[in-house]
């Protein structure tokens, strides 16, 4: 019996009443007119096994959830208290496009200890620092335009980029960060293709999902390239101040005004329910950003910005990220504890000095998305290193999160995955010999491909 | 209504795989039992499950969880214990339907037709060396053929093998998900899935829901992303099909010893013969599932056809 499109009412031989065939259905009435962007976008088993990893009795090494469990709670309820009786008219009306103007003002006070040395007018308050990736990209991308990215990078600007139909170029990276050779080729060998590059997009800070920082040495020669190349450069900056024991590293945007767009966001250091974060962009690029986000939200939540803008000015916010510092130091040593003893000597990984994350590359022949539902069945989760490219790569990596399981929990987690690992070596060395190879690309951060 | 004071508890969630759909079926039932007039609680099955249960136990429950978590029997060897009525088939039963191998062995002895397969443990390829192992299935076999674990749904773990180089990596993605795999003949032909219902004069199939997936495989993708597949219900079947297909559902209904409701999911060759795949004692009911569908197609509502069942249940004690 074909399956193909055979006549409605086939009836039969015997002369008895066709069964009534029933009009073709696909559960979703608007399935011809989604916009040829959503062709991606589907259910996945990936998804379907993250739900899984709610549950408490997974050890989740996978999501990058703040942990704000040492926040002042009381004093922040006391702040929220305050604003509603004293400003609530204010705080939950409509606001500016671009931010309210206190909070500007403080936003230039927190990005200091980087060297940046920026005025109020140039800020751009966003909904998070995802919404100001979101926006750079609107106002500067039109379908097929190149992005060039690290390798790995951040999933949540890889699908910005997906969304606005950007073609995403990955460039290497190193225990250094990005590695301006590769950078400059990329460069060279995207404009030989006669593409149009828009701009580099970069964590140079705690990289996510890397766990690594662009060397100080490295930062005036990217600055470099991308003036010779008139390239502008998207720094993204989320986890600056999250370094372990050492003064923040100078931005970019610090010695280079008028060619980069540096993103900040509150999620890391205060609370990420806020939604609050920001773009400083070079004046022209800002108006652009502030009609853009009129046009998105036609202004940033005043209630939130307002929160923040309290927080920053009657709790000792520095003292807050100290402690947070304190946190994440204490599970990235957990992390790099359990790994060194529990993980087989054929895994390689970061050893972050600040932010959340942990990048672990397995031998070759392991595929890690594969891997996913035997770690689940063992009560532990983690991303596969795939998400973090556009590009198929990183099919061997996976990025561990620290931030926010308890060190004990972390131990068990990494205890659970080295299991995992292990049963996925010996089915390896069982089937191995025929299982397809990733092919050279990128010799990711203390990645191992000899 | 009559049972407007009952009170059901719906499970569904649990710790395996397919926690996401069971979830999404959990809410669906649930929201079609209130409209029948039930009172209903949808909860998760975890560590605080039995001690609810006991402390307040409801009319009957309803266990809408996939997969090993409420597929296997195990949950209802415990809602036997308890002493709670459910709906769906008892704990034995659901130990023979789950296990995809046993289930073709029960299915095949009633002369239901099921494509040649083999069920091979992890440790054989291991113990006896994968390569010829391989060889010999794929001598047996052919090509394609099916690599699915034994125990699971959804289509996870499943993939079609059309190449012998391919047969090693979906072996160990196989794996991942159970540490045996049911290797079985792929049989081309139009896919259709017949759920049966009891009632008071038995089991009865529903209309045979035809599948017709975008990329031609239904797998996780074409099952849960809505718009991926077009279903044909009733199925566009000349009635000596449409009435093979269902006598295959009730065959196996009854072969494993089914009870309330089951799907069966089948394929009908070129040369029109049918083919038992798997059954299902806890079919997906989300947006994109089949019963649902079959349900509707059947004139009915799922209020009415789970209200049915969970009296039935009930009655049962």
């Amino acid at each position: 019996m074909p399956s193909g499109d055979r006549p409605a009412q086939p009836g039969d031989s015997s002369g008895r009443a066709p069964v009534p065939v029933g009009r073709p259905t696909r559960l979703d009435a608007y399935v011809d007119r989604y916009a040829a962007r959503t062709k991606g976008m589907s259910a996945s088993e990936i998804r379907a096994l993250f739900s899984v990893a709610s549950r408490p009795e997974v050890v989740s090494l996978a999501g990058g959830m703040p942990n704000i469990s040492g926040l002042p709670l009381d004093i922040v309820g006391s702040t929220l208290h305050e604003l509603v009786l004293d400003r609530g008219t204010e705080a939950m009306q409509y606001g500016g496009g671009q931010g309210d103007s206190t909070l500007r003002a403080q936003i230039c006070q927190v990005m200091r200890p980087e060297g940046i040395d920026a005025h109020p007018d140039d800020v751009v308050v966003t909904v998070g620092s995802q919404q100001a990736v979101d926006l750079v990209t609107r106002v500067f991308c039109d379908p097929g335009d190149v992005v060039l990215c690290e390798a790995p990078s951040y999933v949540g600007a890889l699908g910005v980029f997906r969304a606005y139909e950007c073609e995403v170029v990955h460039v290497e990276m190193d225990d250094d960060g990005l590695v301006p050779e590769a950078l400059r080729q990329a460069i060279a060998a995207v404009r030989a293709a006669g593409k149009s590059i828009k701009f580099v997009y970069t964590i140079p800070n705690y990289h996510n999902p890397a766990g690594v920082t662009l060397s100080s040495a490295r930062r005036p020669e990217i600055l470099d390239i991308c003036a010779e190349a008139d390239l502008l450069i998207l720094e993204d900056n989320p986890y600056g101040l999250l370094g372990f024991g050492r003064d923040p590293d100078r931005a970019l945007r610090a010695d280079e005004a008028d060619r980069v767009v540096y993103l900040g966001s509150f999620s890391k250091t205060f609370a990420p329910g806020f939604r609050v974060g920001w773009a400083l962009a070079p004046h022209a690029v800002r108006e652009k950003l502030v009609l853009a986000q009129e046009s998105a939200t036609l202004c940033p939540p005043t209630f939130s910005q307002l929160a923040v803008s309290s927080y920053l000015a009657t709790h000792d916010w520095q003292g807050q990220i100290k402690q947070f510092q304190e946190t994440y130091r204490e599970r990235r040593d957990a992390m790099l504890d359990a790994l060194a003893d529990q993980l087989p000597s054929s895994a390689t990984w970061t050893r972050p000095d600040g932010g959340f994350y942990v990048w672990l590359t397995l031998p070759e022949g392991l595929d890690v998305k594969a891997m996913l539902p035997r770690a689940v069945t063992e009560r532990v989760a983690y991303v596969p290193g795939t998400a973090f490219y556009a590009d198929g790569f990183g099919s061997r990596c996976m990025r561990l999160s620290y931030c926010h399981p308890s060190p004990e929990r972390i131990r068990e987690g990494v205890r659970r995955l080295a299991g995992v690992i292990q049963a996925e070596l010996e089915l390896r060395e069982t089937f191995g010999a025929a299982l397809p190879r990733e092919p050279r690309g990128y010799e990711g951060p203390n990645t191992d491909l000899s | 209504m009559s049972e407007s004071n009952e009170r059901v508890v719906v499970l569904a969630g649990g710790l395996a795989h397919e926690r996401d759909v069971s979830l999404r079926s959990g809410r669906r039932v649930s929201e079609a039992l209130r409209q029948a007039g039930f009172e209903v609680d949808q909860r998760d099955a975890d560590m605080h499950l039995v001690p609810s249960l006991q402390a307040d136990p409801p009319a009957c429950v309803v266990p809408l969880l996939h997969g090993e978590d409420g597929e296997d029997g195990a949950l209802q060897e415990v809602l036997a214990l308890l002493d709670v009525p459910h709906v769906g088939s008892s704990a034995a039963a659901c130990r023979l339907a789950f296990d995809k191998a046993v289930a073709k062995s029960v299915v095949a002895a009633v002369k239901v037709s099921t494509p040649d397969a083999m069920a091979l443990p992890a440790e054989t390829f291991r113990e006896l060396g994968a390569a010829s192992v391989m060889d010999a299935v794929v001598e047996r076999l052919g090509l394609p053929i099916v690599v699915k674990p034994t125990r699971g749904g959804s289509a996870l773990g499943v993939q079609v093998v059309h190449r012998r180089e391919d047969l090693p990596s979906a072996m160990v993605g196989c794996f991942a998900y159970g540490p045996v795999a049911l290797v079985e003949r792929f049989v081309e032909g139009t896919e259709v899935a017949v759920a049966v219902v009891d009632d008071d004069s038995g089991p009865r199939a529903l209309p045979a829901v035809e599948i017709r997936p975008d990329g031609g495989v239904y797998d996780y993708s074409a099952r849960y992303t809505a718009g991926a597949t077009e279903f044909v219900v009733p199925a566009g079947l000349p009635q000596p099909l449409s009435k093979a297909c269902a006598d295959a559902a009730i065959a196996a209904h009854r072969a494993l010893g089914l009870r309330d409701l089951s799907r069966s999911d089948l394929i009908i060759d070129d040369d029109g013969t049918v083919w038992f795949l798997e059954v299902n004692v806890s079919p997906g009911m989300t947006e994109t599932s089949l019963v649902p569908l079959a349900v509707e197609a059947d004139g009915t509502s799922l209020g009415e056809v789970c209200g049915g069942l969970v009296r039935r249940a009930i009655a049962r004690g």
